[in-house]
């Protein structure tokens, strides 16, 4: 039997007559609930395989390419081999923070350290505070809407107008952007979400071309007065828009708006591993991925799978947390680079983890 | 406007013109005819044109740039610049049959795979005509980037592409729709668009290189799409090149070919002498050859400048080009160009010996020619002498103009057409090496910046402006030194440019002319009814402030309005606005004028300053230039989006 309740262990010390039939109960049970969450073999990716760093800010799908933003450099993966792009290819900075891939036209799109750069059939343009209407030269966040370019930057946001070649920012002046350290940027097909950290999530219209801004309930205390009455936090990292749902991530746990109501993930509630979540990528309005300092994340409406280096052990990990709370191990034999991940990207139904020490490729087994 | 067609000449004489012209129906039967009289008749058909428009005061010069050949090959479509028009003219008779009005400066055309549909962009309209072949109407105009000029249509008759010059981009259309569905990033100056013959790939050149590190070696490169995916592939990089014209691809597809220039602009333009100003040469690339070799087309004594078009013939045995500033078209036989290409061990494209190598002849055409278009067969191609408002056609067998198709422009020359002609002509310069347009493509700029006097490496660097508007705007040079546009285009081109005497009196009259009236393009920033939008204003406001944020008073002559005044918004006089260089000799320059200063960067008087940002963010650090430290950045962007407005 694969699946062994963790609950089996905590009884193990009661007589043995009425432990073994309280075990099958239990056993039974487990076996019977344990959800069927995606399963992976892991293959990682380091320096010592070509990776430019081992340091994975984000990673980007493109079709069989998967692009990977590292602290030195930005790598490009494809047939097998990696090929790297630094500043002297013309790169913004040689810490790539986000990625965007614009699907209708190809172009990928690089937020650094020292600027943006366009990754257009090898040519690299750079646009930077200085030489461009770049509000900031570090680009925390980057997205595509049409023909916008959207970058979340340490001084707000920006969107660049690829036809025209316009900048327009948006900051504390025409925003009810309190702070200006935008961290996070996801565009739908009638709103743009920017994750401000420290000052929760700003909406924008499309449409109407107003702003709105969402903020935690309790302020900036670090206690859940009023859970799952508004956003969990306001130092907010990622958001994530698909289906007209709205996922954030925070340091302080991780939230989910659907226009009208909140939902607050913790982990004293949820399969979370930690409150600390870098990014949330949703695949559609129930199911989602949060990358933690403790692991992968994978929550698919009612049950959560987690995925990591045992914490203390660094063997490969994977549990499951169903929706009664219970706990089931999953017998694997590979994990994820390391726990500490940053962001996710998908290629069918496998996953890309980018994490502090290495890039994982997640082959999904069933 | 009526169009009376006249023919000329006896019957006897018209059925000589239609073999000479056409495409008879038994071609069999008449090709021994044709090659055995070609040249015989060459000398009498050329006295022969087919008069298409009355030489009234209504008439207008036409400017044929760009040709299609319909698919029975009866209607050959000439494009003209100047007309705003496409006329379809009769190939067997040379007569002008129809005409239609497209829209303003079209500069590019293309026919429809299935020949139904004639696509015209009209670069000063952000449109393109779509006409219907057999109607010879326009039946729906189509939104583009900004400036349209080449164009292509996929094998399928399913989707445009269109070069935009000004937004350096390829807008891909939708013909069922005819909607935008995207922009593909393309370089700078986007122009020109060739498909592969299996309709896979589209080349994009362009007539702006990059914008690179200042004082580099200027680069070009070819766009290559995919037009499967729609998207940009590849980018052939072309080193030292600015200024890529037209492309042709052999039938094979093995051979791709670009027309270029490439200008020697980082060192003083005293080597002309030394044949070290521009260099008219081709890229070559493809699988006939390793990597991207570039040929040159210039003699040790003689140049063809300003490389346009280029036509391989369909056997892949002969390469033409056309030489839009020499009156000629060049032929080269490809198997010895691409035999002395894969042999040279070092690069030719500087090698002024190596054209002997495989330019097997020039043939002398009419004035600026530009479009070349073979038939199918490749017996003929024809020329657009876009300044003499004619097509020549050239045999091919012997390579020799056999017949002229007068399309009827205006005959009376003015002064403004006649200084078009020797603004285009590089027959002035020494050896014929180039002319106004080499620097100032289609009356623009060509985005470089030049070491032109004989001061010493590296000295008084300048960057080319544009020559727009330019009424008010006196005294020209960036140092103010010539104080109208005679002293300008007469003893400084002499003297510094052609190193040959040049114009005579009569002639430098009618080039400034011509210079003085270059009309001001449509802006593009400007909200259709001339409002502005808030960030213009904001913008405008901080062009006009006389305080700054925190109330200080900015001096009168620190102020935006004080240079920048006027309709031109030049005070025309000197300035220093703390951007001289160590090498420059003086730091006063002369205030430019703004209108469509978003087009021309890169900007400051050495074009040192590669976007608008980096006037300010790099080379004002002490508010000499205006002052700006104490703005926002989003506070310079709205100043930027004024400027870009005016």
């Amino acid at each position: 039997m694969r699946a062994i309740s963790c609950q089996l262990s905590a009884i193990c010390k009661v007589p043995s007559r009425f432990a073994l039939a309280l075990a099958l109960v239990f056993a039974v049970k487990a076996f019977a609930a344990t959800p069927d969450m995606p399963r992976f073999r892991w293959e990682n990716f380091t320096t010592a395989n070509g990776l430019p760093d081992n340091h994975v800010f984000t990673v980007l799908v493109d079709g069989d390419r998967i692009w990977a933003a590292t602290e030195n450099g930005l790598g490009l993966y494809e047939n097998g081999k990696w090929r790297v792009f630094t500043t002297a290819d013309g790169l913004a900075h040689r810490a790539v923070l986000s990625l965007a891939l614009d699907k209708r036209t190809g172009d990928v799109w690089a937020g650094t350290m020292g600027g943006l750069s366009r990754i257009s059939a090898g040519r690299i343009d750079t646009f930077n505070q200085l030489n461009s209407g770049l509000s900031n030269d570090v680009v925390y966040g980057v997205a595509i809407q049409g023909d916008y370019v959207w970058t979340a930057t340490a001084a707000g946001a920006s969107r660049y107008n690829t036809r025209t070649g316009q900048w327009s920012l948006f900051n504390e002046r025409n925003t009810p952007m309190y702070e200006i350290w935008t961290y996070g940027v996801t565009v739908g097909p009638d709103k743009v979400y920017y994750a401000v950290w420290g000052a929760g999530v700003l909406e924008y219209d499309i449409k109407t071309e107003h702003w709105k801004d969402y903020n935690d309930p309790d302020g900036e205390t670090e206690i859940v007065l009023f859970k799952d009455q508004g956003l969990i936090h306001e130092i907010t990292t990622s958001v994530s828009y698909v289906d007209s749902i709205l996922w954030v991530a925070t340091y302080f746990g991780d939230s989910r708006y659907d226009g009208r109501n909140w939902h607050n993930f913790l982990t004293k509630d949820s399969g979370l591993p930690s409150n600390f979540t870098n990014q949330v990528k949703a695949i559609d309005a129930n199911r989602a991925w949060f990358s933690t300092d403790k692991g992968l994340a994978y929550y698919d409406g009612t049950n959560w799978a987690v995925y990591r280096p045992n914490l203390k052990t660094g063997a490969p990990e994977m549990y499951v947390r169903d929706a009664e709370a219970n706990i089931t191990n999953i017998a694997v034999d590979t994990a994820p680079a390391h726990n500490y991940v940053l962001a996710v990207d998908f290629q069918g139904d496998d996953i890309w983890v980018a994490t502090a020490k290495g890039l994982s490729h997640g082959i999904r087994q069933k | 406007m009526s169009r009376r067609l006249l023919r000329h000449g006896s019957t006897e004489v018209t059925e000589k013109r239609k073999a000479l012209f056409g495409f008879p129906r038994s071609r069999r039967q008449f090709a021994g005819v044709f090659v055995a009289t070609a040249i015989a008749l060459a000398t009498l058909a050329l006295a022969i044109t087919a008069k298409a428009r009355p030489d009234s005061d209504e008439a207008r010069y036409l400017s044929p740039r760009e040709m299609a050949l319909s698919l029975d090959e009866r209607r050959l479509y000439v494009m003209c610049e100047a007309g705003d028009e496409v006329l379809a003219v009769d190939t067997q008779s040379g007569a002008v049959v129809k005409t239609v009005a497209v829209g303003h400066v079209p500069r590019g055309m293309t026919l429809s795979p299935d020949g139904k549909k004639l696509y015209v962009a009209n670069s000063w309209d952000d449109t393109v005509s779509e006409i219907n072949t057999s109607s010879f109407k326009v039946i729906r105009t189509l939104t583009t980037g900004f400036e349209p000029n080449g164009l292509a249509v996929d094998t399928e008759n399913k989707t445009l592409y269109v070069a935009n010059r000004l937004s350096n981009d390829v807008s891909v259309i939708d013909l069922g729709s005819g909607q935008e569905i995207k922009r593909l990033a393309a370089g700078r100056g986007a122009s020109y668009l060739t498909p592969s013959p299996a309709g896979k790939l589209i080349y994009c050149t362009h007539i702006y290189p990059k914008i690179g590190a200042h004082r580099t070696a200027p680069e070009s490169e070819v766009t290559i799409i995919d037009t499967l995916r729609q998207v940009v592939i590849d980018r052939k990089l072309l080193h030292n090149v600015a200024g890529v014209f037209h492309t042709a691809v052999s039938a094979d597809g093995k051979l791709v070919v670009s027309a270029q220039l490439r200008p020697h602009n980082l060192v003083p333009l005293a080597h002309v002498e030394h044949g070290w100003a521009f260099g008219d040469s081709l890229a070559i690339f493809g699988d006939d050859v390793n990597g991207v070799v570039q040929v040159p087309l210039d003699e040790l004594e003689k140049y063809f400048a300003m490389p346009y078009d280029v036509a391989i013939t369909p056997d892949k045995k002969k390469l033409y080009v056309s030489s839009a500033g020499s009156e000629a078209v060049s032929v080269i036989d490809i198997r010895k160009m691409l035999a002395y290409a894969r042999e040279s061990n070092v690069p030719i494209a500087n090698d002024l010996s190596a054209s002997a190598n495989y330019v097997v002849g020039r043939i002398p055409v009419g004035r600026n020619p530009k479009g070349l278009l073979l038939s199918r067969d490749g017996r003929r191609l024809f020329v657009a002498n876009r300044l003499d408002d004619s097509i020549a056609v050239i045999d091919t067998a012997n390579d020799v103009v056999v017949s002229s198709i007068d399309l009827g422009g205006k005959k009376d020359m003015t002064s403004l057409r006649r200084g078009e002609r020797l603004f285009y002509s590089a027959r002035f310069a020494f050896q014929g090496q180039f002319s106004c347009a080499n620097c100032h493509i289609d009356s623009t700029f060509d985005g470089l910046q030049w070491d032109l006097e004989p001061d010493g490496f590296g000295v008084d660097i300048v960057d080319n402006r544009s020559i727009e508007d330019l009424a008010g705007t006196e005294p020209f040079k960036w140092n103010g030194g010539n104080p109208n546009m005679a002293t300008e285009c007469g003893p400084r081109t002499e003297k510094f440019f052609y190193r040959s005497q040049s114009y005579n009196s009569a002639e430098l009259a009618d080039l400034v002319t011509y210079v003085m009236a270059l009309p001001y393009r449509p802006n593009r920033y400007r909200l259709p009814g001339g409002e502005l939008t808030p960030p213009q204003e904001r913008g405008k406001a901080i062009f006009e402030r006389t305080k700054t944020k925190n109330g200080t008073p900015i001096p009168e002559a620190n102020q935006c309005g004080y240079c920048h005044s006027g309709p031109k918004y030049t005070n025309t006089k000197l300035a220093d606005v703390g951007s001289g260089k160590p090498t420059d000799r003086s730091p006063l320059i002369d205030v430019p004028q703004l209108p469509n200063v978003a087009y021309s960067a890169p900007y400051l008087h050495d074009g040192s300053a590669k976007s608008m940002e980096e006037i300010w963010t790099v080379f004002n650090p002490h508010d000499t230039h205006g002052v700006t430290n104490d703005l926002q950045k989003d506070e310079l962007n709205d100043l930027i989006e004024y400027l870009r407005t005016l």
